[in-house]
């Protein structure tokens, strides 16, 4: 039986089997000197395996149904490794001009990695706990990964304690729900919490994991530590944050609420229709006060998760489609932006103020361009891929009967669209800057922007139907919810 | 009374008293000191609950080797416990509020708790029935829970790294000792003699 179990999970151990062998070797020989390097070649075996999970069929489960590879985690992995890839690459230059860029970097994201990879598949409150701390773990460090900035040493440790207290709150709500049903396996708590009445202590348990994995996915009331730790961490981490993990954490969600609490749908829907609303408005309004790019992305991406939320709270099998093609046409967009953010520079040194991007058309039109496209969408303006994705949450809220709240993500959407389109505003109708910004960048960058660019700009064109990834979602979607 | 509910009396008596007294002594070392009773009452309890190998876990990992640490930091560093506490006792009020809020929510939830159908059925199914409890946890740990046992080894792994990443600093400037460049080292060459004549330099 464990020979068949460790087929199933061989992904994960192969991912964690790399990255002690790659700590290991670094350690013995060349150290940091490797670490661009090594770098690469995670990046590369990210991509082998994304590639390789994208090709598994069917339905297995693993570990007394501990772990499941099923085309829903499948879906998530392979966009969780390709945009690990992305953001490995993104940051390799950045991080060796500036001498932060440490061999365990790699090592650490990979084994975030597979920590985001058993998330995505757990079926078992347990496995779930474990893959979570693995990949949070790994995060802290690297959002103080530059010890020498007060402001990145702040940035991990304010992630580190509120991730803690998150984690107590996921812990004791898993413990209720234990001692509820008697098991920690998703399979057993839906049988057990299907039957009849809710009882109390099995709503105070939910509540309690659900606020645990909204404080992971920076949902409004639990988001306080996104800015900071956002602005804080270098901006390749910020960039990681804003990408994999989200995947991972939004995904988890949804495996919970419907592998676990698929049979008391009525019981968290209003809750996670809360937490979506906040989430939108708090993103939308706080961001138009904030002329840091970085700060300003951390609140776009608290809107973000309030419009996957929005899928989620619909309940139904095309909530969770809709939530998983939002969350790539997120991670897509986010890269383009990343990769220009990463770009700004001014001597050498990284400039986040929106201001210094006055006129910026001028100097680099292409670059500029891409940045209206993914800007165009990330406010979801038509016909960019954002507006599809924004648009299926809503539909998916709105045919399961939120009308109110598919109707306040319009409105909450129409406000957040304006801090979007002042940038687009500065770049092209700015004042004239004596001294703008440097014209840097490298190709890894710039072909990572432009991609992402022309991926989001052109996917919707009929025909290519954004890449086929609907029809991806719609069966991912299938074998999440039965 | 027998002799088994007299010894519970007994540890429950001293692990309440132990963590009492850990909170409000003045001492640090003190407060270590009282841990240390009450971890070792919580191991009674545990023996008489019948887990011996949890109860002997207790002692080894908590107080031989948790407590142990915590009292050569108490004793090693400069902490001011005063201060610390006066800090305390500002937000004494709200904390107390909320813990009681808090406290009254659970009371609610705990008072109207009730099982699922199989809800006992399912805990009693995981224990391997006739076998002494460290066999028994063996066979959950390393066989049913193989999976989880894992995966806590690589969080394990992850603090290592982060902890080694966030504190090693190489220092470029610092000399070390070459143990090899001395032995190797040649007296002949170590050092030349010269000849200064009077009133001239070299």
């Amino acid at each position: 039986m464990i020979q068949a179990d460790l087929n199933i999970i061989l992904p994960e151990i192969l991912l964690a089997v790399y990255a002690m062998g790659a700590l290991l070797f670094a350690v013995y020989t060349g150290k940091d000197r490797l670490a661009p390097l090594l770098t690469w070649v995670t990046a590369a075996v990210f991509v082998v395996l994304g590639l390789w999970i994208a090709t598994g069929t069917g339905d297995h489960i693993a570990f007394n149904g501990m772990f499941n590879d099923d085309g829903y985690s499948r879906f998530a992995k392979v966009a969780i490794l390709f945009s690990s890839a992305a953001v490995l690459v993104m940051g390799q230059d950045y991080m060796t001009r500036r001498d932060m860029l440490r061999f365990e970097y790699p090592v650490l994201m990979a084994l975030a990695a597979v920590g985001m990879m058993v998330m995505v598949s757990a079926g078992d409150l347990m496995a779930l706990y474990l893959g979570l701390e693995l990949q949070s773990l790994s995060l802290y460090v690297i959002a103080a990964l530059r010890r020498d900035s007060i402001k990145s040493t702040e940035a991990g440790l304010k992630y580190f304690v509120l991730g803690s207290l998150s984690s107590g709150l996921l812990l004791f709500g898993s413990s209720l729900v234990y001692g509820f049903s008697g098991t920690t396996q998703f399979a057993g708590i839906i049988e057990a919490a299907g039957h009849g009445h809710t009882s109390l202590g099995l709503l105070f348990g939910l509540v309690l994991v659900i606020s645990g994995l909204a404080f992971k996915i920076s949902a409004v009331p639990f988001h306080m530590w996104t800015p900071d730790v956002y602005e804080g961490a270098p901006t390749p981490v910020t960039a990681f944050f804003a990408t994999a993990p989200k995947v991972a954490a939004t995904v988890l969600f949804a495996r919970v609420l419907h592998d676990a609490f698929g049979g008391v749908v009525a019981d968290w829907q209003q809750v996670v229709a809360v937490l979506s609303l906040l989430s939108m408005f708090l993103g939308a309004v706080a961001a138009i006060g904030q002329r840091d790019i970085k700060r300003l992305m951390a609140y776009s991406s608290i809107a973000h998760m309030g419009y996957a939320m929005m899928g989620l709270a619909a309940g139904t099998a095309f909530g969770v489609q809709a939530l998983l093609v939002y969350m790539v046409i997120y991670v897509t967009m986010n890269i383009g932006t990343f990769s220009f953010i990463l770009m700004m520079e001014k001597d050498g040194q990284p400039v986040t103020d929106i201001n210094a991007l006055n006129m910026y058309a001028k100097r680099e039109p292409g670059k500029a361009l891409a940045m209206l496209v993914l800007l165009f969408s990330l406010a979801g303006v038509p016909p960019m891929v954002g507006f599809f994705g924004k648009f299926y949450v809503l539909q998916a809220a709105y045919e399961a009967g939120l009308i109110w709240l598919a109707a306040l993500g319009v409105v909450a959407s129409v406000i957040g669209a304006f801090y979007y389109l002042r940038i687009v505003y500065y770049m092209y109708f700015g004042d004239e800057a004596e001294d703008g910004l440097d014209k840097s960048g490298t190709p890894v960058l710039w072909g990572l922007l432009m991609a992402s660019a022309v991926i989001i700009g052109l996917a919707w064109l009929p025909g290519i139907n954004l890449l086929g990834v609907e029809a991806w979602a719609e069966a991912a979607a299938a074998a999440l919810v039965n | 009374m027998t002799i088994a509910a007299l010894a519970f009396y007994l540890f429950a008596i001293c692990a309440v008293t132990g963590g009492l007294f850990t909170v409000i002594s003045r001492n640090p070392v003190h407060s270590v000191l009282w841990l240390i009773l009450a971890f070792l009452s919580s191991a009674g309890l545990f023996v008489l609950l019948g887990a011996e190998f949890v109860a002997m876990l207790l002692i080894i990992v908590y107080v031989g080797a948790v407590a142990v640490l915590f009292l050569f930091v108490v004793m090693m560093l400069d902490v001011d416990f005063a201060e610390l506490k006066a800090e305390m006792a500002k937000y004494m009020p709200i904390a107390l509020l909320i813990g009681v809020v808090l406290l009254m929510q659970f009371g609610l939830a705990y008072g109207a708790w009730d099982y699922a159908e199989h809800a006992l059925d399912n805990r009693a199914a995981l224990a391997p029935a006739d076998m002494q409890n460290t066999a028994a946890l063996g066979v959950l740990i390393y066989d049913q829970y193989f999976l989880l046992f894992q995966l806590s080894g690589l969080v394990l792994l992850v603090a290592m790294i982060g902890a080694i990443v966030l504190t090693l600093r190489h220092r470029t400037h610092v000399k070390r000792q070459n143990v090899l460049a001395q032995m190797w080292r040649d007296p002949t060459e170590a050092m030349e003699l010269k000849d200064v004549k009077p009133g001239q330099g070299l």
